[in-house]
């Protein structure tokens, strides 16, 4: 009998083990994610924003030495086109893309081979004077006459407040994301407005209002409502939503923030009517039944002890709807358009986040500024996710504290 | 005295009808909602179901031929997206139920499955990409996709059982107790099957999730035109979520596309029809059996 | 003068009859007791007069019910008037999670009184019915979860008297008090008799001997006995009403 008994506590103990590591997992899984996401991230802000590649490069005698990501954007646009602009000599700015060289130079001179490239960037940097240089770094030899000059590297404030979204600038990438964070920030508020009132009246006929009868029959739908997949919102926002739009407001395009709006408050829904109604169930029965005994009528009841009693249950619900609607990418991304700018209203083009995301990650290089700076996106996504959980959290401690 | 005169009483009734009724219409606008979406996508997709479309490869630049390779690529998914998350999550949801001690850990702990089950699913394919597929070299594969929808889905199964366990009245723990068995044989003979049909419900419903999810999928599996099967967890699949998604945005001709659009959309939508109505199919079985025995 | 009255009530929960064919009369400024074993309807009974079993789904109601002579469960009835007619107090205190003031303003409020002065001269003769105004004259702002218990079922009797019913209802309002407070509300109950009609369910048999005039004993549905209070606990015509005042069971 003793050493079954034995054997037996040993699997006791082992049995405990691996529930606990099990219980263990989410634990992990979140730090791995914090761990991974920031890894790939945080290199970001350790780098210019000028491929490792290239290089760009000035006249000796040109004062500058340094600039800043958006002013390079602008030299190439030529929004600038004096250096005196930029604080230096009054001379005119000439730009030199890599495949310029050949309106200065023939082929010849280049050599069959482009053997000669290095010295004809050498040179041509060397004898104009306003010039400025985009070059593979390969080419700029010991000898090069030129100066290279310094990109600042991605500041957390551009990155922040920088209003252009355009990764793929050449030769520097401009990685503003204000105009992703008031997209996301749009089309998500757009979707709570629609949604609340919505979601929570519906919550507050199901719990106070509907015979159980009418209750049994509207859950089922909620849940399945939940259940259909984001791509399929997605599409059906596409095809009906979409051209509704265009056609009501009569715009361009009818792919715009009102159309995620309108398929996110769709998507919000279940969300927030299930926390809802839930939160509505708390109230205790005594507190209705005093209510209607005063000679309140089921309404009143509802608006002045109902709704007051379950307020945080209630706000509750707005914020995880809020996060829901923050985090989805797949409708969004097919229904808003995706156009980087800053948003204005909400019928036109706008781009979130998780939009950008997944659109764009299977562009970029791995390792490569866009790539980090997309998962920088995910971090950032990541965080007010956490934020909105830990103020639900927080809510919800709060009321079963108080009660 | 009557401090109740008849115009309030008439005011209170109609203020009372008049926002019951706005309620009313509100929660039937919901469920229309529900029933135009899939009323749209079952009118428009029925037609192009066939027994061709469901078993044939996709030809003509996606526009013509059928989506037997997504099918195929999802239902890998499913599979391998389970086989990680329900063992460990059901365990992990015993853990923090009958074993796991109300106090700092494991209000951390479940706080970190709250926080999990909030983070975005895009945020799920960086972090699938990043450790699946480029630091554990997975590469594009059905491993490093199911791992990363397996791991979405663990905070709804843990939920889902430590809920189904707290349903389980504690007279029958304490009942086991007093014939001497011990915890783990009370849980495996007591608690485990009264707690059954929900919890297998709960994975069921978990499994319509994970076969529509896209965004986790995009990096780590999802292959855009692929018409053949996959012969081992490292090749990449079509999936039906991501195919919906390429038909009905960036194929090479999307207004031909359209009807194998709305082929997909109803599949995608059948299957997770399927899996709801299974599921409370089977809790409606399995608590009958319970009971019974 | 006879102020509320049943006549062959008889009630369903589903297929369960909770009440079997009760006829009653209470007369108007007496207070009437009820009492019988748990379960055996004289809360189901109570809540017949304010129409509280409404709320209750696949419930059915037979006979008549009478408030001022009139049947309050016919169709032209309006509910919200009847409960300010009918007034009640729970079982456990249950106050809204607002101020004292406003709880007692509450019931005027819903009703469409506007009128502050009006309100505040309610809110401060409710209280000193109650007997609750020197306790709480100085934080009338404050939240009424800061009352003690009795002090809360005080408050609530304070907030059913606000509205000037003519009967209130009272459903064992002292059962979840200790002896102090539960005798501060009988003293109340005496004093309230003066005006209005009372009804009382109460499980304390002492209770129900100190504080009414007429007992009614309930067992399983039925309305056993029903006379004055002395008669019922002193010669009880019914082997289950003696059995019960003398405590051989329930």
């Amino acid at each position: 009998m003793k050493p079954k008994s034995f054997f037996n506590k040993l699997l006791e103990k082992i049995a405990e083990g691996i529930l606990a590591i099990s219980g263990s997992i989410t634990t992990l899984a979140v730090l791995l994610i914090v761990i991974f996401l920031f890894k790939e991230g945080v290199g970001l802000f350790n780098q210019s924003s000028v491929d490792e590649n290239s290089i760009i490069a000035v006249n000796k005698q040109n004062p500058i030495n340094k600039l800043k990501p958006s002013d390079v954007k602008k030299i190439f646009d030529q929004e600038l086109t004096n250096w005196k602009q930029l604080g230096g000599n009054d001379e005119e700015i000439v730009v030199v893309r890599f495949t310029d060289i050949s309106t200065y130079y023939s082929d010849e001179k280049l050599g069959a081979n482009l053997e000669h490239l290095p010295a004809c960037f050498s040179n041509l940097t060397d004898s104009l004077k306003g010039a400025i240089v985009y070059m593979p770094a390969k080419y700029a030899l010991k000898d090069f006459k030129g100066k290279k000059i310094h990109v600042d590297k991605v500041s957390l404030l551009d990155f922040f407040a920088g209003r252009e979204w355009f990764p793929t600038a050449e030769p520097s990438a401009q990685l503003g994301i204000l105009p992703l964070i008031l997209g996301t920030l749009w089309v998500s508020l757009g979707a709570i407005l629609l949604s609340l009132p919505l979601g929570i009246a519906v919550a507050i006929y199901m719990a106070e209002i509907a015979s159980p009868r009418f209750r049994s029959f509207i859950k089922p739908i909620i849940e399945l409502l939940s259940g259909i997949p984001s791509v399929v919102f997605g599409f059906f926002g596409l095809i009906v939503i979409v051209p509704m739009i265009q056609k009501t407001f009569g715009l361009p395009v009818g792919e715009t923030g009102l159309a995620g709006s309108i398929i996110l408050a769709i998507m919000a829904l279940p969300t927030i009517i299930t926390i809802s109604e839930d939160a509505l169930r708390t109230t205790p029965r005594a507190m209705k039944e005093a209510s209607l005994a005063l000679g309140a009528t089921r309404w009143q009841t509802i608006y002045r002890i109902v709704i007051p009693y379950s307020i945080s249950g209630l706000t509750a619900a707005a914020i995880l709807g809020i996060g829901r609607a923050v985090g989805e990418t797949m409708a969004v991304l097919m229904v808003t358009g995706n156009a980087a700018i800053m948003p204005k209203t909400l019928l036109e083009p706008v781009r979130t986040i998780p939009a950008t995301i997944a659109a764009e990650l299977g562009e970029s290089s791995q390792g490569g500024l866009h790539y980090k700076a997309l998962f920088t996106l995910g971090c950032i996504l990541f965080i007010i996710t956490l934020a909105i959980n830990l103020t639900v959290e927080y809510i919800s401690t709060k009321r079963m504290n108080n009660k | 005295m009557n401090i109740l005169n008849s115009s309030t009483s008439k005011r209170k009734k109609r203020s009372e009808s008049i926002s019951f009724w706005t309620f009313r219409l509100m929660s039937w606008f919901v469920c229309s909602l529900l029933f135009i979406i899939l009323g749209f996508i079952v009118y428009h997709g029925i037609s192009v179901i066939s027994w061709e479309f469901l078993t044939s490869m996709p030809k003509e630049g996606m526009t013509g031929g059928g989506i037997y390779p997504a099918i195929v690529g999802t239902l890998c998914l499913i599979g391998g997206s389970v086989l990680f998350s329900f063992p460990i999550g059901v365990l992990a949801g015993i853990f923090m139920n009958e074993y796991a001690k109300d106090g700092v850990f494991v209000r951390f702990v479940r706080m970190m499955t709250n926080n999990l089950a909030g983070i975005p699913s895009i945020v799920f394919g960086l972090f699938g990409m990043s450790l699946f597929v480029n630091t554990l070299k997975f590469g594009d594969s059905i491993l490093a996709g199911s791992l990363t929808l397996g791991l979405l889905t663990l905070p709804v199964v843990i939920r889902t059982t430590e809920e189904a366990l707290k349903a389980v009245d504690n007279s029958f723990r304490t009942g086991s107790y007093a014939l001497g068995a011990s915890k783990l044989q009370t849980i495996r003979k007591v608690v485990l099957p009264i707690a059954s049909p929900n919890i297998i419900t709960g994975l069921i419903l978990s499994i319509g999730r994970v076969s529509g999810e896209t965004a986790p999928i995009l990096f780590t599996v999802a292959a855009y035109f692929l018409p053949k099967l996959p012969h081992s967890v490292f090749d990449q699949v079509m999936a039906l979520p991501y195919h919906l998604y390429v038909l009905a945005t960036s194929g090479t001709d999307i207004e031909a596309a359209r009807p194998m659009a709305y082929g997909t959309a109803l599949v995608l939508i059948a299957i997770v029809l399927i899996f709801n109505l299974l599921a409370n199919a089977l809790r409606r079985y399995l608590s009958k059996k319970v009971k019974m025995n | 003068m006879i102020k509320i009255e049943s006549k062959n009530v008889n009630l369903f929960y589903g297929d369960f009859q909770a009440l079997k064919d009760v006829t009653m009369a209470v007369e108007e400024n007496t207070v009437a007791a009820l009492i019988g074993p748990s379960g055996c309807g004289k809360s189901t009974y109570l809540r017949l007069f304010n129409r509280m079993n409404d709320l209750i789904n696949n419930i059915k109601i037979e006979g008549e019910v009478l408030v001022d002579g009139q049947d309050i469960y016919n169709k032209g009835i309006n509910v919200d008037e009847l409960r300010i007619k009918v007034g009640m107090v729970f079982q456990k205190p249950n106050p809204f999670p607002k101020s004292i003031y406003e709880n007692v303003a509450y019931g005027l409020r819903v009703n469409g009184v506007n009128d502050k002065s009006f309100i505040e001269e309610k809110v401060i003769t409710s209280l000193k019915h109650a007997a609750l105004w020197k306790e709480v004259k100085d934080k009338l702002h404050k939240s009424a979860f800061e009352l003690s218990g009795g002090q809360q079922q005080r408050l609530c009797i304070a907030r059913a008297l606000a509205i000037s019913p003519s009967v209130v209802l009272m459903d064992e309002p002292a059962s979840a008090l200790d002896p102090i407070s539960t005798a501060k509300i009988e003293e109340l109950i005496h004093e309230l008799k003066k005006e209005y009609t009372i009804v009382i369910v109460t499980h304390n048999m002492q209770q129900a001997a100190r504080v009414s005039d007429y007992t009614a004993f309930f067992y399983l549905g039925e309305l056993i006995e029903y006379g004055k209070t002395a008669n019922i606990f002193t010669n009880p015509t019914n082997i289950h009403t003696q059995n019960y005042v003398t405590g051989r069971f329930g």
